[in-house]
C-alpha cells in the first residue's frame, strides 16, 4: 500500500499523549548549564496527535523496501536474508548492555567472542591473524592499505606510490589507496572480463606498492589466472590486497590466503549475514599475512594467564582505526552466523550462492544479453544496451513496479546499461523464476516500445526521481510554515 | 558530430588551437557515455597543467571521471559558467560547454592529438 509522504512537520497540528505529572521534582536547567544552553522557545516545534505519530512512523517503515519484504538482487551488495536467530543473540543482556569502558575482567566473554570470530576468519580466509575494528568493507579496505604502507616503510621502501587496480573494481578501491596517499594505475580487463595479464605485466616496476582485487570480480567472474597474478606482483615487491565483497561466492571453498594475497577485508554484513540497514553500523574485518602481523591496529585482543586483555602495546602497529573494539553488535550476529553453520554449512551458503546465480543468469540470457562467459559465480552483469541510452534505469524502475528491488545498475563501467543481478543463496527457486518472469515481461514491452518504461514508477510511494537535479541541486533542509516555508 | 577543425585526445577531450592558446572541452561521446553531469572540477586561471596527467574531475550521475590534459601548458582562463551549471556540457559541450583555454607550453604536442576522423574511428562510431 502507499502513502502520501509527508515529514513530520507537515503533519497538521493535534493533541498528543500527556503522562501526566511527574513524580520527582522539576529543576531549573539554569542552575545546571550556563544560560546559552537553556532554551524554552521551540519554535515552530509543534504537538501532534499521538495516533497520527504512530501512523506517520509505521507508515515510513511501510514504505521502505527491505530483504523481509522482497527479492532484492543488488548485485554486489549480497542482500542475503539475515537469520533472526542473530538478532537474538545480538539482544542477549551479556552484550547488548555492555559498557565500552567496562574493564576487560568483566567483559570476558565479549572479549572470548572477539578472539574466536577472530581465528574463525583466520581459518576462513587462511590469513595469520585478522582485526575486527573496522566499521564498515571501504574502512577495511583503508586500513588494508595503512597497513600496506606502514609494511613498505619499516622495510626503508618509501619510493613506491602506484597502487594497481584492475578497471573493472569497486569505486571505493582506488578512493581507499588515494586516501593513502597512492597513486592508481588501472589494469585492463581482457575480453573475457578478468585480468588481462600482458597489461598487467607493462604496469609492473619497482614503483608499485602493491594491487588490488576482487574475486571473484564484478563481473561475477573467478579470476583464472590469479596465482600468476599473485606471483607477478610479489616479483617486483609489491603486495596483494583482496576486496572480500564477494567472498560469499567461494566461503568455504577457497581462501584468500591460498591465493596469495597478503591483506584482505571481508564485509561481515555480506558473506555473514549482518544487516545493511540504514547503512550502518557495519563491519569490515581485515586480515593479514604473517609479516603484516605486527603493523595491525591497537587494540588487539590477546590471552594471558587464562584471561582475555585489551593489548595497546604494538610499536609498529598503525595506531586506532575505531573508537573501542569496533561495531561489536555486528560481530555477535556474525559469530552467531557462523556457529550454526559450522564448516560444511558455510560450504553450501557458497555453493547455493553460485547455483542460484547461475540458474537465473541461464533463465534470463535467453531474452537479455548477459556479459562474460558462463559459468558465472554469485552474481552476472546483464546488459540492456540495445534497447538504448536509459534503458537499464527504466527496466530497474518497471521492477520496482511489481515488486522487486532493481540489481545494481550502471556497474561495472566496463559493461554499458549494465544490471548487476546477485540473487544470493538464501532465495528458493519459485521466487528466481518469478523475477526472471517479471523481467521478461518487461524486456517484451520494451521490444515493442523503446519508451514504454519511461514513466515508471507508477506503483511507488514516489514517481521518477530527477537523479541530475537532485544531485545539481541537493535541498537538504527544510523551512518550516513559520519561518516562511510551506 | 565532432567538428572537423577541431583535435582530439585518446582520453576524450576536444582541442581548439588558436596561435598560442587551446581550448579544451569533453568530446560528444565522452558527454554521452557519462550521462548528466552534475559536478566539474576544474583548475584555477595560472595552474600548470602537464599533457598527459589530470587536470580536473567531471562526475555524473553514474561515475567520477578524471580529466586528462592533452596538452602542456599554463591555464589562462577557466568557463565558470559550465561548473556553475555543469549541464551545459550535456547540452553544448562544443560551444558554451568548453572547460579551459591553455596557453601552449611546447606547441609541438599538438602533433600528437586525432584529428576528427581519427578519433571517430577510435572510439569506433
Amino acid at each position: 500500500m502507499n502513502y502520501e509522504y509527508r515529514n513530520i512537520f507537515e503533519i497538521p497540528p493535534g493533541r498528543g499523549f500527556e503522562a501526566g505529572a511527574a513524580d520527582t521534582p522539576e529543576v531549573d536547567l539554569a542552575a545546571f548549564y550556563a544560560e546559552e544552553f537553556v532554551r524554552d522557545d521551540f519554535g515552530p516545534m509543534r504537538d501532534v496527535a499521538t495516533p497520527e505519530v504512530v501512523r506517520h512512523y509505521t507508515r515510513l517503515a511501510a514504505m521502505n523496501f527491505g530483504v523481509d519484504t522482497g527479492f532484492y538482487p543488488l548485485g554486489s551488495c549480497t542482500m542475503k536474508y539475515n537469520p533472526k536467530v542473530n538478532e537474538d543473540a545480538a539482544a542477549l543482556p551479556g552484550f547488548a548492555a555492555l559498557h565500552p569502558y567496562a574493564p576487560a575482567r568483566d567483559v570476558q566473554g565479549a572479549l572470548q567472542l572477539i578472539d574466536e570470530l577472530e581465528r574463525y576468519l583466520v581459518e576462513i580466509c587462511g590469513m595469520s591473524a585478522f582485526t575486527l575494528a573496522p566499521a564498515a568493507g571501504a574502512h577495511g579496505e583503508l586500513v588494508g592499505m595503512l597497513l600496506t604502507r606502514a609494511y613498505h616503510r619499516k622495510r626503508g621502501d618509501d619510493g613506491r606510490n602506484v597502487m594497481l587496480i584492475p578497471d573493472s573494481a569497486h569505486g571505493t578501491n582506488p578512493a581507499s589507496a588515494r586516501m593513502a596517499g597512492f597513486d592508481v594505475v588501472a589494469v585492463a580487463s581482457s575480453a573475457d572480463g578478468v585480468i588481462d595479464l600482458d597489461d598487467l605485466r607493462t604496469k609492473l616496476d619497482e614503483s608499485v606498492v602493491g594491487m588490488m582485487i576482487t574475486n571473484p570480480n564484478t563481473l561475477g567472474l573467478f579470476e583464472p589466472d590469479i596465482l600468476k597474478v599473485a606471483d607477478a606482483v610479489h616479483g617486483v615487491g609489491g603486495l596483494l590486497y583482496y576486496d572480500g565483497a564477494n567472498l560469499n561466492a567461494v566461503v568455504g571453498r577457497a581462501r584468500p590466503g591460498d591465493m596469495g594475497f597478503d591483506v584482505c577485508h571481508v564485509n561481515l554484513h555480506k558473506t555473514f549475514s549482518t544487516p545493511h540497514g540504514g547503512g550502518g553500523p557495519g563491519a569490515g574485518p581485515v586480515g593479514v599475512c604473517d609479516k603484516l602481523v605486527d603493523f595491525l591496529p591497537v587494540p588487539r585482543v590477546v590471552k594471558k594467564r587464562r584471561k582475555y586483555e585489551l593489548d595497546y602495546g604494538a610499536p609498529d602497529s598503525i595506531g586506532q582505526i575505531r573508537s573501542f573494539t569496533g561495531n561489536f553488535g555486528v560481530l555477535v550476529r556474525a559469530y552467531a552466523y557462523i556457529r550454526h553453520l559450522g564448516a560444511a554449512g558455510l560450504r553450501d551458503v557458497s555453493g547455493a550462492a553460485v547455483l542460484n546465480a547461475n540458474y537465473l543468469r541461464a533463465k534470463v540470457a535467453r531474452f537479455i544479453e548477459v556479459a562474460g562467459t558462463a559459468p558465472c559465480m554469485h552474481e552476472f552483469v546483464a546488459s540492456s544496451a540495445k534497447f538504448g541510452r536509459g534503458s537499464a534505469g527504466d527496466i530497474d524502475k518497471g521492477l520496482i513496479d511489481v515488486g522487486f528491488h532493481p540489481p545494481t545498475t550502471y556497474f561495472p563501467l566496463v559493461v554499458p546499461e549494465a544490471l548487476m543481478i546477485e540473487p544470493t543463496e538464501t532465495e528458493t527457486k519459485e521466487t528466481l523464476d518469478e523475477f526472471a518472469a517479471a523481467l521478461e515481461r518487461i524486456v517484451t514491452d520494451l521490444t515493442a516500445d523503446g519508451h514504454a518504461y519511461a514513466d515508471a514508477p507508477l506503483n511507488a510511494p514516489v514517481r521518477r526521481l530527477d537523479e541530475a537535479a537532485a544531485a545539481r541541486n541537493p535541498i537538504l533542509t527544510q523551512m518550516m510554515a513559520e519561518e516562511g516555508g510551506t | 558530430m565532432n567538428p572537423e577543425e577541431l583535435n582530439y585526445s585518446e582520453t576524450h577531450e576536444w582541442i581548439k588551437i588558436d596561435g598560442k592558446v587551446a581550448t579544451l572541452g569533453l568530446t560528444d561521446h565522452a558527454q554521452s557515455e557519462l550521462g548528466d553531469i552534475v559536478y566539474l572540477e576544474l583548475p584555477g586561471v595560472g595552474a600548470e597543467v602537464t599533457a598527459g596527467s589530470e587536470f580536473g574531475v567531471v562526475e555524473s550521475v553514474k561515475a567520477a571521471s578524471d580529466l586528462y590534459a592533452p596538452l602542456s601548458g599554463k591555464v589562462v582562463a577557466v568557463n565558470d559558467a559550465a561548473t556553475q551549471d555543469p549541464a551545459l556540457v550535456n547540452r553544448d559541450c562544443y560551444g558554451e560547454g568548453w572547460l579551459v583555454k591553455v596557453e601552449l607550453k611546447d606547441p609541438s604536442e599538438v602533433e600528437n592529438l586525432k584529428t576528427a576522423a581519427e578519433y571517430k574511428e577510435f572510439i569506433g562510431a
